[in-house]
């Protein structure tokens, strides 16, 4: 295990689970995802030269889901775990910084009440490592679907609870009457919060990326492959596991902040399912696992999002159909059809050979 | 807190938990069968609504449109299943639920494009929108009917499965796929029809609630979550269980509505317990799930044996 040879060897013989939508522009791929990074990091400059504003919120936008992707991509990646409940997070993020920017002007609950962003992203990420943790000890003693589901339930529930907060708004959600504050920074500048945003998604990205090459990535990788085999072989797997789901649960919070610093708003929609089911459409479409992956997923969607509404509101018709066309794909089931059809074309000529 | 009340909470709560069943079957029975996770469940829950409201507002006839309906969206599941799920069995859970959430979205657009975005309401025929009174409580009666049919309706899905021809061949298929198929069992047409037996109970849930709310687009996306939390309770593939689980969920959630707010009135202040009552109460189900699970992580009745497929 210590050695990533023998390890790179014994998952070389691991048949393929999933396949990756592009295999042979991998390549291009990542290169094609470093130049969006760097159009990322100078789209203030950029949006001002070419005197596109809107591009920038895209941009910003782009950049925060990116993060919360990658927070997802980790627990994907790493462990194999596929989490349905992600966007929860998100929610506990935007109200750890809305609820107390709303009793800071609106009086009420002193303790909670307070301005500076250190505060915000730290209770942020605290909420999120700490639901995290919750949910994470009851859903990780399952694997697979159950996983899966669980966490879609664990992810509703956030959904129910912050509907439920009727002194926050409600359904309606609630409007920041002021950003986060940190000394020196102008939130309100919409260049500094992209900045702030792309610092988010580098630090995921480089946290990522770091874990991958740790002991602690290494084992985790390994119950990936085999969660029996390193149960065997003693290492702790649900204290590793857990130790990574509360880590990927305060990185997405903290993107929930940021996205509420953004919007200026937060509602209960940010921690809804199908919320959860768009960040995993960006982590399968940039191949899960892949360190830049969510980049490109993200700005798959980002772009399909704004342009198909833009087009047509029916645009879950074609987003729909796509997810569909990526899953049937994953699976292998175009080229089990390709195969299917070239058999039953090789079956009718031999018939009809055989009828001559 | 008197009889009466409790009385037709009760009801409320037992005719809320059977409407989940009739849900929660369809998408137990396609994992435990298909091995198979079905997000787009909760759409053939929406379409039953819609369709009711259609073919009652041509025919004049809702007693028409509760037997019609169902049958109308059994048909138009078979596509779907042809076209997105078949192709999907036994695969990775990911592609399943990435491929049916893709499936959920496109039914709502096409909805969207028959229906508009707009709700529609489903007017009942006047015998049924009387109450009865019964030890002191006010029932209505389409809340009593709702009860009897989704009884009944657990009844016939119980006989079907573990009493008919039809239902042994399903258990075959379940328990050993390839097994069934080397006995001359078409399994390919009989997964078909599983898949469109779920699809039309989940009409039918669809149908009764319609003239209670209305046929709405979010109803798709709503009711798949609670379903989930059933049969995750239940344990995935268990049909008793689903049942079981089903009845204890619109028991909870009812019961919190109505009374939550009253007991903790006793252990906080009465301002308190109004703000936190409807917060908790929408999270009690999910609170009990997570208390189930921490207990037993399988679920209540995990099935015995579930054959892999191949």
């Amino acid at each position: 295990m210590n050695d990533p040879k023998q390890n790179g060897a014994a998952q070389a013989q691991e048949p393929p689970r999933s396949r990756p939508l592009i295999r042979r522009g991998a390549r291009l791929l990542l290169y094609a995802e470093l130049a969006l990074l760097a159009v990322l990091l100078m789209a203030p400059w950029l949006s001002t030269w070419l005197n596109l504003p809107f591009w920038l919120d895209l941009a910003t936008r782009l950049s925060i889901l990116a993060m919360a992707a990658v927070s997802l991509n980790m627990i994907m990646g790493l462990a194999g775990l596929v989490s349905f409940g992600h966007a929860a997070f998100l929610g506990i993020g935007g109200y750890a910084v809305a609820i107390p920017v709303w009793h800071a002007i609106y009086g009420g609950a002193d303790w909670l009440a307070g301005e500076s962003g250190l505060f915000h992203f730290a209770l942020a990420a605290g909420l999120g490592a700490g639901w995290a943790l919750l949910t994470g000890l009851v859903a990780l003693r399952t694997r697979g679907v159950h996983f899966l589901m669980i966490t879609l339930a664990f992810g509703q529930m956030i959904f129910y609870l912050l509907s439920g907060l009727e002194a926050y708004g409600g359904d309606d959600g609630l409007t920041l009457d002021v950003r986060s504050q940190f000394a020196g920074l102008n939130m309100d500048d919409a260049a500094i919060m992209h900045w702030l945003a792309v610092a988010g998604l580098l630090l995921a990205l480089l946290l990522h990326a770091g874990l991958k090459r740790t002991f602690f990535g290494l084992v985790l990788r390994g119950t990936k492959a085999d969660d029996q085999r390193m149960r065997a072989l003693g290492y702790p797997v649900f204290a590793v596991q857990l130790a990574l789901y509360v880590l990927a649960g305060a990185l997405a919070a903290l993107s929930g902040g940021l996205a509420a610093n953004h919007a200026a708003f937060v509602s209960p929609s940010m921690a809804e399912w199908t919320r959860s089911g768009d960040l995993l459409f960006m982590v399968i479409l940039g191949g899960s696992g892949r360190v830049t992956g969510p980049l490109s997923g993200a700005a798959v969607f980002v772009i399909l999002e704004e342009v198909l509404s833009s087009f047509t509101r029916y645009w879950h018709l074609p987003f729909g159909l796509l997810l569909i066309a990526v899953a049937l794909h994953q699976a292998g089931a175009f080229t089990a059809f390709l195969a299917q059809v070239r058999a039953r074309g090789k079956q009718g000529a031999m018939r009809a050979e055989a009828d001559q | 807190m008197n009889g009466a009340l409790l009385l037709s909470q009760l009801i409320n709560g037992l005719q809320y938990g059977l409407l989940l069943f009739l849900v929660a079957a369809g998408l137990t029975l396609v994992f435990g069968i298909l091995d198979f996770v079905n997000l787009a469940h909760g759409a053939f829950y929406m379409l039953g609504a819609f369709v009711s409201a259609t073919i009652t507002a041509i025919s004049g006839s809702w007693p028409l449109a509760l037997l019609l309906s169902p049958l109308v969206v059994a048909l138009l599941s078979l596509p779907a299943e042809r076209l997105v799920a078949r192709p999907l069995y036994g695969a990775s859970p990911l592609a399943q639920v990435l491929a049916t959430f893709g499936l959920l979205l496109v039914i709502e657009a096409l909805a969207m494009l028959v229906w508009g975005t707009e709700g529609r309401g489903v007017p009942l025929p006047a015998w049924l929108r009387g109450h009865v009174t019964v030890f002191g409580a006010v029932l209505p009666i389409y809340r009593i009917l709702i009860v009897a049919i989704g009884l009944l309706v657990a009844v016939a899905a119980f006989l079907l499965i573990h009493r008919t021809r039809f239902g042994m061949q399903v258990r075959a298929t379940a328990s050993n796929r390839v097994m069934a198929e080397a006995l001359g069992i078409d399994t390919v047409a009989l997964e078909a029809r599983i898949f469109a037996f779920g699809a039309g109970l989940a009409a039918l849930a669809g149908v009764l609630v319609a003239p209670l709310s209305e046929a709405s687009l979010a109803m798709a996306f709503e009711v798949i979550i609670i379903a989930f939390v059933v049969i995750i309770i239940g344990g995935l593939g268990s049909l008793k269980g689903a049942f079981i689980a089903a009845l204890l969920v619109g028991m909870i959630d009812t019961m919190g509505r109505a009374f939550l707010d009253d007991l903790l009135r006793m252990v906080i202040s009465a301002e308190a317990a109004e703000t936190a009552a409807p917060a908790i109460s929408s999270m009690s189900i999910y609170l009990f799930m997570a208390l189930v699970l921490a207990i037993k992580p399988a679920g209540l009745f995990p099935p015995q044996t579930r054959g892999k497929r191949p």
